[in-house]
């Protein structure tokens, strides 16, 4: 009789949590899942494909998709080098230098706004001479918005790949160099395989946030339709004048940042492991 | 092609000091316990490391000189290299791992890939052409990898520590494989290892690195019956036994008898056995030991701290005993004597063959 | 009088309210006053979606009314002063602006508002009257941001509030927008119907209506209601 007991008890204690604990992950749960579903339930379901489909709207989503698309290749044109030198090698200074590159991670956006008119606004460092040079006239133009969404979101995909590329063996590089291959021969086709699944994760999480970027595009870029009024930008005006609209957006950003969570799989920041779930 | 090597490099924790020379075919065994400089001596020959100063020269032509800053890089210097744990590409196939230095040195894939399947044939791995390296066991993973190093027809292997990672009978089967090569197409080879065994299977030369600098080099026996340094004495002072196992004995070609543990594998073997383990004896001893023979010593290395004896007789042992042992047992070159060792004290490994 | 108050006002009004708020604290010890200061529409936003606020000032009547329909006003709304337009330029006005058609000049920054926000409709209006068609660079949150992206140079003009233009001390110019196309702005004040302190708000809009706060006002070049 007490050996059917323990059995029953240890199933159970092997499946299930504890009940405490249950309690407190569902509230956590409901905690993230009410906004999204509050939102679900005030749209105008009626309306919701007329609004979505209204020229403001359909503007700022193309906007939104040309500029971080920009910004997610820039970010992994210029971040996978500087990944790769702060991967492998330590020059002095490098934390400062790390630490620099990774600043836009943990600073309100709208500072970093502000910072990019220091640099690059009319009166900043730069803007006279891009202007002079390049006639490149960058606040409140489309330009500028792919500034603001890069700076923000390439310290994502910088993190990523170098916390992958600091995991690697070096010595299959060195193999591959003993074997006859260039440096540049031996990156494509030792290295570069090597970290794709962390440099596929990071890209996206790059475009998200680059798709979701808002203080320092509004601050920067200004906001104007067509031009540089992206979706958070559109969300956030039509708060006031058109609620309606603003939600359908809403939940159009919503489910892509979805859609791209549940891509990802456990692939997430930090880049822990270079191998997915499935080899 | 030969190798001469006169260089240093400053290490963080000590100063690595080579002079080195290798002729065309030689295989020099490179010895030392973990930390002593021996990987990075071989990044050096590889082009992995720059030199601080000196030079080294492959086939006399200089790949690396200090003082007139030349440098030939890696990719340029036809050096086959294998490392511990293999290193194979985790990305691609054993085939296209194996035809991966053809083609990085521009070869058609057709031709990169037909050379590497012949190379495969050559160690009996065409099986696991399509597979990927880490379905691999550790020694078909190394295995993999030396058909690697060697596709590429490179002047000169450099082996590091090729058997550190591997089982007992992975380790025979490389040296197996390697001593196989070296009879059909010798190579400049040096083989960096802390595993005197690899040393006596392979080497004709060794070098005693301790400490970034070189203590001893020599024939392989000639160190080993005269060891400068405890720890030289500790790592080449085995005796080798080849023969046959079967029932708890091996037995050599000559007819002499080893007992050795009870759970040694039958079959053909290599037994090896520490000086320390051999007890000298001036008349036939009795008890537990069941290994005795009469022997004669021919060669004796005194020293303040140890005496090492050659002895010849059914099975050439090398002992050592303290100086006082030696002062009591009256030992002189050319003495008989009984020495003996205890089965538990042999260690038995598969000879595969050469 | 005592408690806590909390009064949403149009960005234009910052200097003045703050100057009342400082007025008012002094002569009823006891009360604290916190003014919020914003774009009418994102005011009057807050408030229709329930924040705690006491009384709302606003740069114009479509946004009091957008409140009122809501039926969160306690009382009808009362005007307490009044302002009218100026274009703004960077001091020394080095783009040369001297009227409303200069705007329109090619390669010139013009920013403004969104059409909600008070000053966005009234410049749109101005601008429509003086028959000048210019495309803005920027629909800015508030008019404290034109003000702030003409001193600091990153747009070359704007169209605000006279009181914004003698607010900036000096780090920015004013041009004048003659009177025929001018706009004047009503700014009504009223008590919101949630306030959970009625008496201090009707305090606080008389005190506004009242001889001190209007000559506060006044010093910051307000017109009267």
């Amino acid at each position: 009789m007490s050996q059917l007991r323990r059995t029953r008890n240890r199933s159970a204690g092997l499946q299930r949590p504890p009940a405490a604990i249950l309690v407190i992950a569902s509230i956590a749960v409901a905690f993230f899942a009410l906004p999204f579903i509050g939102l679900l339930w005030r749209i105008p379901w009626s309306d919701a494909w007329s609004l979505l489909t209204t020229k403001s709207s359909l503007t700022a989503i193309r906007l939104s998709l040309e500029t971080s698309l920009w910004a997610t290749a820039l970010s992994i044109v210029f971040g996978v080098p500087l990944a790769w030198v702060l991967a492998r090698y330590g020059f002095p200074g490098r934390r400062i230098v790390r630490a620099l590159c990774l600043l836009s991670l943990v600073l309100p956006p709208v500072v970093g706004g502000v910072a990019l008119f220091a640099a690059y606004g009319r009166r900043g460092l730069l803007g006279d001479s891009l202007f002079e040079w390049f006639g490149l006239r960058l606040p409140f133009s489309t330009a500028g918005v792919v500034l603001a969404q890069t700076f923000i979101a390439m310290p994502f995909l910088v993190l990523t790949v170098e916390a992958a590329l600091r995991g690697l063996d070096h010595r299959s590089e060195d193999a591959a160099r003993t074997l006859g291959a260039s440096r540049w021969y031996a990156f494509r086709r030792v290295t570069l395989p090597a970290v794709r699944p962390a440099l596929i994760a990071g890209a996206v999480l790059a475009w998200a946030r680059a798709l979701g970027e808002f203080g320092a595009t509004i601050t920067f870029a200004g906001n104007f339709p067509g031009r540089t009024q992206t979706m958070p930008l559109s969300v956030y005006l039509a708060l006031e004048s058109n609620p309606g609209q603003a939600l359908v957006l809403s939940v159009v950003m919503i489910g892509i940042s979805f859609g791209v969570l549940l891509s990802l799989r456990d692939q997430w920041l930090g880049g822990s492991s270079t191998s997915g779930g499935s080899r | 092609m030969s190798i001469n090597a006169q260089f240093d490099i400053q290490l963080p924790e000590f100063h690595l000091a080579i002079e080195l020379a290798l002729a065309e075919g030689e295989v020099l065994a490179v010895l030392g316990p973990n930390g002593s400089g021996k990987s990075t001596l071989l990044r050096a020959l590889c082009g992995l490391q720059p030199v601080d100063n000196g030079k080294i020269l492959l086939n006399n032509i200089v790949v690396d000189d200090a003082e007139l800053a030349t440098f030939v890089l890696p990719e340029q210097r036809h050096v086959g290299v294998m490392f511990q744990n293999s290193t194979l590409f985790e990305y691609l196939s054993v085939l296209e791992n194996v035809a991966f230095g053809l083609r990085a040195r521009g070869t058609k894939r057709v031709v990169a890939r037909a050379n590497a399947t012949e190379w495969l044939e050559r160690f009996s791995l065409e099986q696991f052409a399509q597979r990927r390296p880490a379905s691999l066991s550790g020694g078909q993973a190394q295995r993999v990898a030396l058909a690697r190093a060697l596709a590429t027809n490179p002047d000169v292997l450099l082996l590091d520590e090729p058997t550190s990672a591997l089982d007992v009978r992975a380790k025979a089967e490389i040296r197996r494989d390697l001593l196989r090569l070296r009879q059909q197409r010798p190579v400049t080879t040096l083989l960096v290892t802390h595993d005197p065994l690899d040393a006596f299977a392979l080497a004709d030369r060794v070098i005693v690195l301790e400490e970034g600098r070189i203590v001893q080099s020599g024939a392989l026996d000639e160190v080993a019956s005269h060891p400068r340094s405890r720890h030289i004495a500790d790592m080449v002072g085995l005796s080798l036994v080849r023969g046959e196992v079967r029932d708890g004995a091996l037995t050599t070609a000559s007819g002499a008898r080893l007992v050795v543990p009870a759970d040694s594998p039958s079959g053909p073997s290599v037994a090896s056995i520490r000086p320390a383990a051999v007890s000298l004896h001036r008349a036939e001893p009795e008890g537990s030991a069941r290994n005795a023979w009469k022997m004669t010593v021919s060669d004796l290395d005194r020293h303040p701290e140890r005496v090492r004896a050659r002895l010849n007789g059914p099975i050439p042992l090398l002992a050592e005993l303290t100086p006082a042992g030696a002062e009591a047992l009256a030992l002189n070159v050319g003495d008989n004597i009984w020495a003996s060792v205890k089965a538990s004290e042999v260690t038995v490994t598969p000879d595969l063959g050469s | 009088m005592s408690g806590s108050l909390t009064v949403s006002a149009a960005s234009s009004l910052q200097g003045a309210f703050t100057d009342m708020k400082t007025a008012f604290e002094k002569a009823n010890r006891g009360v604290k006053v916190t003014v919020n200061f914003g774009a009418s529409s994102t005011l009057a936003q807050q408030i229709i979606d329930g924040a705690p606020i006491d009384v709302l000032a606003s740069a114009d009547e479509a946004n009091m009314t957008k409140v009122s329909d809501a039926k969160l006003l306690s009382d009808t709304p009362t005007l307490f002063a009044t302002n009218s337009l100026e274009i703004i330029v960077r001091k020394g006005n080095p783009s040369k602006i001297a009227s409303l058609s200069d705007i329109s000049k090619p390669r010139l920054i013009y920013v403004t508002c969104a059409p909600q926000v008070p000053i966005g409709k009234y410049s749109a209006q101005v601008l429509q009257k003086a028959g000048v068609t210019v495309t803005p660079a920027s629909l800015e949150p508030d008019v404290k941001s034109i003000v702030a992206k003409v001193t600091a140079g990153e747009a070359d003009v704007g169209i605000v509030y006279v009181t914004d233009v003698s607010a900036t001390q000096g780090t920015a110019e004013g041009v004048e927008i003659p009177a025929d196309v001018n706009v004047t702005a009503n700014y009504p004040i009223a008590a919101v119907s949630t306030s959970t302190n009625r008496a201090l708000a009707q305090a606080w809009i008389a005190f506004v209506r009242g001889t001190e706060g209007q000559a506060i006002l006044k010093r910051y070049g307000f017109g009267s209601p």
